[in-house]
């Protein structure tokens, strides 16, 4: 037991009980400041693997700026919990059996995952070494390799930009 | 027992100077807080705080006892918990800055080279936004969980300033980056004590990053947040006591790791000027390290001073004024800017040639 597993227990148990608690938090507030938690434990996972830039990134956009708006969102709509409204029986029943189709397609992939680990058995991912997740290296990945799809995600975004002004302009 | 196989002299030493360097930056903005109202007080033409002792000195530690022995309210309709953890999240968010500054070169002690810098990863800059960017929920949550209506617009103003300017702030840092090929700040001040340092090739993105980093402080012209015409007293309306205090007090913090990171970014960060630093350490070893903090300092100081002199000169912005601000000058201008210099960076990979 070294300091690596010790903070991969602590990062691990952290992300799950905050993840936990963003579904069962009955002020949507709090939900969201669960959440912010969540991407800070999966960022020090992501440090772990050596991924610092990742883990920057995801604090910066996640963390930073999404969940910034959905405070913004929250708090303008001033929910509250007596203002929370009774929701429909069949809107729950839908609710659980979305839910229960995620829940079997994700125990599958972990059993699939179990028949594969015999030949994965005793191996561990790179921990605190690998240049996989610098910056240097993923921004040649992106710009060589990668390159076609990485400027057509950007396009995307842009149209997404020029969608959203269109939607905000006041004519 | 070989429990945890770590370095611990390595643990002691940046103990040391995590300890060290957020004492130093409590202290100065302690001072700083004396300073802006001195600075204040000069260009209004008037003696400013003078009665606690020599020129009124002990003023700052007058304040703090003042601010320590008020009474701490919590508003009844307040959500308790969140309001606690405003201020403080405010104030963790301005501290954990100082941790990839670099405060000057190298020192030689027992054997060991000691960095004066906590830790020179290669994302240093990155860092720096991620925090900044947490800097904004300390004002969020504070607004919202006073249960007030104006601390909850003077929040979401602060909230929107904040990324508005975060932006033209990082696309004028991209220009910067592709001059010196890495993100790590350490890296970035050694280039610019051989060269030339980085605001002769980059006057344009310096002036974006200083009108960001006016915004993202939350300083005249753009303390909207705060402003006490239109919203009362802002998002910390509702606190009294040291919460309040640790609210004013990230601000000044937060100017102070600013200050640091635009000079290092674009000042030469610790380069004493004129001086070839490798020489110097030659000659009187230690010592130049200590000299380095000390022109760090100064350039800091300078920057703060600049900071005070502008809030004492401009009024306020409109809040669609900062908006026009933000959005049609600042970022288009910080586009053009990263163009340009991608442009002249390739031309020179290139020898000039087209």
């Amino acid at each position: 037991m070294n300091i690596t597993h010790i903070l991969f227990w602590f990062l691990s148990a952290l992300a799950l009980v905050s993840a936990m608690m963003v579904v069962v938090s009955k002020n949507p507030i709090h939900s969201i400041l669960w959440l912010i938690l969540v991407f800070f434990a999966i960022s020090g996972h992501y440090i772990l693997l050596n991924a610092q830039f990742l883990a920057i990134v995801n604090l910066i956009v996640y963390a930073g700026a999404i969940m910034v708006l959905f405070l913004f969102v929250v708090m303008l709509m001033n929910l509250n919990k007596e203002t929370e409204q009774q929701k429909n029986v069949w809107m729950k029943l839908t609710g659980v059996i979305a839910g229960g189709c995620f829940l079997v397609s994700t125990c599958n992939v972990i059993f699939n995952a179990q028949s594969v680990s015999r030949e994965l058995a005793g191996k561990t991912a790179l921990m605190k070494e690998g240049s996989i997740g610098l910056i240097g290296t993923l921004g040649k990945a992106l710009f060589s390799n990668y390159v076609i799809p990485f400027e057509i995600s950007s396009v995307l975004f842009l149209s997404a930009m020029v969608g959203a002004v269109v939607i905000g302009k006041k004519d | 027992m070989t429990l945890l196989t770590l370095d611990w002299i390595l643990l002691i030493e940046k103990l040391a100077l995590i300890i060290v360097i957020i004492l130093a930056s409590l202290g100065i903005a302690l001072y700083t807080t004396f300073a802006e109202r001195k600075v204040a007080a000069i260009l209004q033409d008037r003696p400013g705080p003078n009665r606690a002792g020599p020129f009124g000195l002990l003023q700052p530690l007058a304040d703090g006892v003042k601010m320590f022995t008020k009474e701490d309210i919590i508003p009844s309709s307040a959500s308790k918990w969140l309001f606690i953890l405003g201020p403080g999240l405010a104030m963790t968010a301005a501290l954990m800055t100082c941790a990839v500054i670099p405060w000057g070169g190298t020192i030689e002690l027992f054997d060991r080279k000691i960095d004066l810098q906590i830790a020179d990863i290669n994302i240093g800059i990155l860092y720096i936004f991620a925090v900044v960017s947490l800097g904004v929920y300390g004002i969020m949550i504070g607004g919202w969980a006073s249960n007030n209506k104006f601390s909850l617009m003077a929040a979401l103003r602060g909230a929107s300033q904040a990324i508005s300017y975060e932006l033209a702030m990082g696309l004028s840092l991209i220009a910067v980056l592709m001059l010196t090929g890495t993100l790590s700040l350490g890296e970035i001040v050694k280039q610019q004590q051989t060269g030339w340092w980085n605001v002769v090739y980059q006057p344009l993105g310096f002036l974006i990053f200083f009108i960001c980093a006016l915004a993202e402080c939350n300083r005249t012209p753009f303390d909207l947040p705060e402003a006490e015409n239109e919203l009362n007293f802002g998002y910390h309306q509702e606190y009294s006591s040291m919460k309040l205090g640790f609210y004013l007090f990230a601000e000044y913090i937060n100017m102070i790791m600013s200050s640091a990171v635009m000079a290092s970014l674009y000042f030469g960060g610790y380069d004493i000027p004129f001086v070839d630093d490798a020489h110097l350490y030659a000659s009187i070893g230690n010592w130049t390290a200590l000299i380095q903090v000390g022109v760090l300092l100064t350039k800091i100081i300078i920057f703060i001073f600049v900071f005070m002199w502008i809030r004492w000169t401009i009024p306020r912005f409109r809040y669609d004024q900062l908006m026009d601000l933000g959005w049609k000058s600042m970022i288009p201008l910080a586009l053009f800017n990263m163009v340009v210099t991608g442009a002249v960076v390739l031309l020179k990979m290139n020898h000039w040639h087209f």
